[in-house]
């Protein structure tokens, strides 16, 4: 068994972290959608750009949420099986 | 507007503001328990409904006046630099994602319930947590007033009061009368049944959103044709500035500096309000935070499309002309259009659906920020040991006292955009975020550090925001929230701009007090705290806060 807890590995950590920074640099970036065309259903681009980025932003951040859960559910069931563990077999010594 | 009464309009509008005030009077008193207000009713997370029933409610927390009536009325008057809406809505829930769930684990271990608490258990700093629980009560006014407003141009469309011309108080009419219905709720059961009242609410809401954005776009003649009628009218020449409207697309980089900030500086304020901040510390786990925040972007795009109303407003056969001839008051464009393109009976519903939507909000905010004055200003300073019932007694006159407030607001800032009024409390609102949220990660700050950033932001904020005159109208004041950097010039945002002060002077005066070895507060929180969660030992129920 590894003493490492499980769970946020450092792929992981920059994985979530990138998911929950694309939307800032998307939609803060405004100079690159600062514009009329290609519009869509007689939408302009800087209208329609923005609302794509609704739906693209809630897919990362769920992504992110997807990925989070599991490293804290790793982490948790680690953390008990440890705590039960040397508890055990090392008596009063904590 | 002055002219005929819209009786049926009028009729269902009252209908539906009698049936939600009879469904919570009645709630009430079936549902009575020994606590009046459980502070799990506050927020959606405490409560035991399913996924699908929490989006339901909570998404029709969102549409507030602010969705309904400034954010349309800004796209209507300026175009594009009221879109800023959408960006905001879509980077705030990576920000809750990030944030908010240490602040739950923090605040479950120890019995925070405000953003003070918090502030004065790990910076151990009365001073720091006054300050944070009197910019929360200041920053709510004005949030409270634009949803007044809200109120108060529906009143004024289905001819309830006075035109511009007619004398003060006939003109003001629809505002007292709505701050007579908002002071009335208040004090009713409203608030003891929240869940009664948001599904009647919400249900309206959904309702009029829903026609509205497809119905509305079809009627005119598809988007194609609106975004024509709408670059027309921007472009053309405002005969009180000499300038062009507005634009459809931000050209300039300082129109698009303008945007990015007002998106960010709102985005990191809205979770540092006081009622924000009571809504996501009664979730039930700090997991359903972050599950909420993945599920909640789905209601940016209705707000996006309500943005666009703005654009239909203009598109709208004699719209542009009824706002010019009302005084060129833009918030009256949603409420307007809702007139000229719907049936009497369905702008009755339209406009019962925008009057209850900003009635809830109003109340929720001002009981949020009475019970920051109850439990951080009156329990700590005057009597640490009242009673529940002068809690509740206090909590009700400073409610009362908030809602004057935001009175004032409304009638002595100028009323060119009503979303002025909501970025005003962000400028303010956004200076606790270096005492809470770098609070969250870090103790390196030091506490006089942070008070000092906090005053000299919150006086530039102030000062900013003062100088700003609104367009066409010399010498008026908080015209709008955007102004050039100190030294520096360009177009920020000034909540953001006072925010990166506030860290800088925050910063350097940590290392001057820290190299003089200053005295630090007490730090009553343990690293593990941040990360607890519901089923961990550590975490509790939280205290009751004060009825109202």
């Amino acid at each position: 068994m590894s003493d490492k807890p499980p769970g946020w590995s450092a792929a992981r950590v920059i994985v979530v972290a990138v998911l929950l920074l694309l939307p800032f640099v998307g939609t803060l970036w405004v100079s690159v959608y600062a514009r009329t065309g290609p519009a869509f259903i007689g939408v302009p681009f800087f209208y329609w750009y923005q609302m794509a980025w609704v739906i693209l932003s809630a897919a990362c951040t769920w992504a992110a949420y997807v990925l989070t859960m599991r490293a804290e559910r790793a982490r948790r069931a680690w953390n008990r099986a440890h705590a039960a563990g040397p508890a055990r077999e090392e008596g009063g010594d904590r | 507007m002055s002219g005929k009464i819209d009786y049926t309009a009028l009729i269902i509008f009252v209908f539906f503001f009698l049936l939600v005030a009879v469904v919570g009077f009645a709630a009430a008193r079936w549902r009575r328990t020994d606590n009046l207000l459980h502070l799990n009713e506050w927020g959606l997370g405490g409560r035991s409904f399913g996924t699908f029933v929490t989006w339901f409610l909570l998404g029709g927390d969102l549409y507030t006046a602010y969705t309904f009536i400034a954010v349309p009325s800004l796209v209507f008057g300026v175009g594009a630099q009221g879109f800023f809406a959408v960006p905001y809505t879509i980077i705030a829930y990576p920000l809750i994602f990030i944030f908010m769930a240490r602040l739950w684990s923090v605040s479950h271990v120890h019995g925070y319930v405000t953003p003070a608490d918090f502030v004065r258990g790990r910076f151990g700093s009365k001073t720091l947590a006054t300050v944070v629980a009197l910019t929360g009560i200041l920053a709510t006014m004005p949030y409270i007033a634009l949803q007044l407003v809200g109120i108060q141009v529906v009143l004024d469309v289905m001819g309830v009061g006075g035109s511009a011309s007619s004398n003060w108080l006939v003109k003001d009419l629809p505002l007292f009368i709505a701050f007579a219905l908002l002071a009335a709720y208040t004090y009713t059961s409203g608030l003891r049944a929240p869940a009664m009242i948001a599904f009647i609410k919400d249900t309206l809401i959904y309702l009029v959103i829903i026609v509205a954005i497809i119905y509305i776009p079809i009627k005119l003649g598809g988007f194609g044709h609106i975004f024509h009628a709408a670059a027309d009218h921007l472009s053309s020449t405002n005969p009180k500035t000499d300038k062009p409207f507005g634009a459809l697309i931000p050209k300039t980089a300082d129109s698009q500096w303008a945007f990015g900030t007002l998106a960010l500086g709102s985005a990191m304020a809205l979770f540092m309000y006081p009622h924000s901040i009571t809504g996501v510390l009664a979730s039930k786990s700090r997991n359903v935070i972050r599950r909420n925040a993945s599920i909640m972007p789905a209601y940016s795009f209705m707000l996006g499309l309500l943005a666009l109303l703005g654009f239909m407003a203009i598109a709208a056969p004699g719209v542009l002309g009824a706002v010019k001839k009302a005084g060129g008051n833009a918030q009256l464009s949603v409420p307007l259009l809702f007139d000229t393109m719907f049936p009497s009976w369905f702008t009755g519903v339209a406009f019962a659906a925008i009057g209850i939507g900003a009635l809830v909000p109003a109340a929720i905010m001002s009981i949020a920020a009475s019970n920051l004055f109850t439990r951080n200003i009156y329990k700590e300073f005057f009597r640490p040991g009242a009673t529940p019932r002068e809690e509740t007694r206090v909590s009700q006159t400073v409610s009362l006292i908030v809602k004057l407030g935001a009175l004032m607001f409304v009638l002595f800032m100028d009323k060119s955009f009503a979303i002025n009024l909501q970025l005003l409390g962000g400028i303010w609102i956004l200076q606790t975020f270096p005492s809470i949220v770098f609070g969250l990660y870090t103790r390196w700050f030091h506490r006089w550090a942070l008070v000092a950033g906090w005053a000299v932001a919150m006086a530039y904020g102030t000062w900013a925001a003062y100088g700003v005159e609104a367009p066409g109208k010399p010498g008026s004041h908080f015209g709008a929230s955007v102004a050039p950097i100190p030294f520096i010039g360009g177009s920020w945002y000034i909540a953001l701009t006072g925010f990166v002060m506030n860290v800088i002077i925050a910063v350097v005066l940590t290392l001057i007090l820290r190299a003089f070895k200053a005295p630090d507060g007490k730090d009553e929180t343990k690293i593990d705290d941040f990360e607890a969660d519901s089923e961990d030992p550590d975490t509790k129920e939280l205290p009751e806060p004060a009825a109202s």
